[in-house]
């Protein structure tokens, strides 16, 4: 794991921000009279945006449609989500993407679309996204060390914007990838991994309505640490399947090389999906600590982890029939 | 004048030098010396003397995790800081236990084995505190996990193994076991050697990708286990022993 933490967190930033709680609250109220969709998600529309908190920075987004899957559980804080973060590029400690990613440019941005589809080329960032109403989806983020934490992400659904560019049918994965920009990215000048970062989804994963190209978190922009401007989530994933500032997309026949397994084929697969009962070869998957909710709590943050990461009911028809043993 | 020196203040003393009393050679000692003389009567030496210091500094770290534990200072995942933190002073002063006899050779400064006991004791201590963390905090209310835990994971394997080995060092680390086990004593204390390295293991193999860090502490646990090598150990004691006693 990586393991040491060192980001000088004072306590002074480390703020109770109530209105989270209460936005949940609303959310949970509102889902009380929805009909549950086919995802068998909580889920509302609503026009009735939470009041925007002076803590987050980042221009506030408008969110169409909202999908509460956390079921009830605490959301983590905002300084938490993005100040203890995976992103190598900007250093290996968990502090390092927030405190190393100030100088990096998430606008402007475009994105290459390749492989097998009708439409490709390049575009820009607003180009992708105009068509599509902008949704908060909270999830839960299971890192494959064995902790996790419930994010309210905001973006579109990814296969309804992969439908635009009309994938042929030689279309059987996707393929991402991240900017390589060695002045923004200091992490980038140590080979702790083969750089650019690389991820993919089998099509079909791609096109599940789980899946999110998030541009915001918290109702708000992105900030740099967290995969400015435009992310991969794939909730029933391990977390490092969500791929960060992407430029590229490719529609590709044969499952794409991947960074993580590249890195360690024995310990992360290409699907990465979560599951407590293929470990790690290092450490146990079978719990995990949560970080969320309010305050400092030592005691009591270590919770069963969910096969699927809790989203079995939607996602598990994806892999039916394949040994989840050998494809883990 | 032994009682009057010790009672009587300095000023006091100088003014009766002043007099010229000098009933024994060593009154007419400088001030700074004197007052060393009188250390003495507290301290059986100067590294006597230091060692309440050291065993301060020792403690530090463990007071800065209270203190940031009782203010809620820990970061974002304040039960992976505890153990990164203990952990990191755990194999530090393990570390410096195994530093004391190369730096004795090379430096000449004999004195230095007087810390060592205190050193490796904590070292124990914090790989005892280490593990309480995770048995308690951590794991806490999935116990049933920590068997398969040791069995499967190698690096809590190797960790847990160090943590047991260090048990009957640290049980036979007084004087009066030292003089029972008499020769067996250094046998057994061997053991400290294969300790420091199921320690940098244990770190080693944790670490998902980055290898810089536990590699600087793999690096200074070659050189120390190096330095002991006969060829080496062999050229330093007699460079040590061929210095002029007063460069010691």
């Amino acid at each position: 794991m990586h393991r040491s933490f060192r980001d000088g967190i004072v306590p002074s930033t480390i703020t109770s921000e109530p209105v989270y709680r209460r936005r949940r609250e609303v959310l949970q109220l509102l889902g009380l009279g929805a009909i549950g969709l086919a995802t068998g998600c909580r889920s509302e529309t609503s026009s009735d945006a939470p009041a925007p908190t002076e803590t987050i920075p980042g221009k506030k987004l408008n969110i169409g449609r909202r999908l509460d899957t956390s079921g009830g559980e605490a959301q983590t804080r905002y300084k938490d989500a993005t100040h203890y973060n995976n992103y190598y590029e900007f250093g290996t400690s968990k502090g390092d993407p927030a405190a190393n990613s100030g100088g990096f440019h998430a606008q402007p941005w475009s994105v290459e679309i390749a492989g097998h589809a009708e439409v490709t080329g390049r575009f820009t960032l607003e180009d992708i996204l105009k068509p599509h109403a902008l949704e908060e989806r909270i999830y839960r983020m299971r890192c494959v060390e064995a902790w996790s934490m419930v994010i309210p992400w905001v973006g579109i659904s990814l296969g309804d914007l992969l439908k635009r560019f009309k994938p042929t049918a030689q279309a059987k994965y996707v393929a991402f990838t991240t900017v390589n920009r060695p002045a923004e990215m200091p992490g980038l000048s140590y080979p702790v991994l083969d750089w650019p970062y690389r991820e993919g989804l089998r099509i079909d994963e791609a096109m599940h309505p789980l899946a999110i190209l998030a541009t915001g978190m918290y109702g708000h922009e992105l900030p740099n640490q967290n995969g400015a401007p435009l992310r991969l989530v794939v909730p029933w994933k391990y977390g490092y399947k969500g791929i960060k500032a992407i430029v590229k997309i490719e529609f590709t026949e044969s499952q794409p090389k991947t960074t993580w397994n590249q890195a360690g084929p024995e310990e992360y697969g290409f699907y990465s999906n979560v599951n407590p009962d293929v470990d790690h070869p290092r450490w146990s998957q079978k719990t995990e600590r949560r970080i969320a909710g309010e305050g400092f709590s030592l005691l009591g943050n270590r919770i069963a982890t969910k096969p699927f990461n809790g989203y079995a009911e939607q996602v598990a028809s994806l892999y039916s029939g394949m040994d989840l043993r050998k494809y883990f | 004048m032994l009682i009057l020196n010790t009672v009587l203040p300095e000023r006091s003393r100088a003014a009766a030098e002043s007099k010229g009393s000098h009933r024994r050679g060593f009154d007419s000692a400088p001030a700074a010396l004197r007052s060393a003389r009188t250390e003495k009567r507290f301290f059986r030496d100067r590294i006597a003397a230091t060692k309440p210091f050291v065993f301060a500094l020792c403690l530090l770290p463990l007071a800065l995790l209270a203190w940031d534990t009782w203010h809620g200072a820990l970061g974002t995942d304040p039960v992976a800081q505890l153990e990164h933190r203990s952990g990191d002073w755990a194999l530090r002063l393990l570390l410096a236990t195994l530093a004391i006899t190369p730096l004795r050779r090379l430096t000449g400064w004999n004195k230095a084995i007087r810390f060592r006991r205190m050193l490796g004791l904590f070292a124990f201590f914090y790989v005892t505190v280490h593990l309480t963390i995770y048995l308690v905090v951590d794991l806490g209310g999935f116990w049933s996990q920590l068997l398969t835990e040791i069995a499967k994971r190698p690096y809590i394997t190797v960790g847990f193994t160090a943590w047991l080995l260090l048990i009957p060092l640290a049980l036979t680390s007084t004087n009066a076991m030292m003089r029972r086990l008499g020769r067996n004593w250094q046998r057994l204390h061997k053991l400290v050697y294969a300790i420091g390295v199921l320690a940098v293991l244990h770190f080693l193999w944790l670490v998902k990708a980055d290898h810089r860090e536990p590699a600087i502490y793999l690096g200074v646990l070659m050189v120390l286990l190096l330095l002991r090598l006969p060829k080496f150990a062999a050229q330093h004691r007699q460079t040590a022993t061929a210095l002029p006693p007063q460069k010691k």
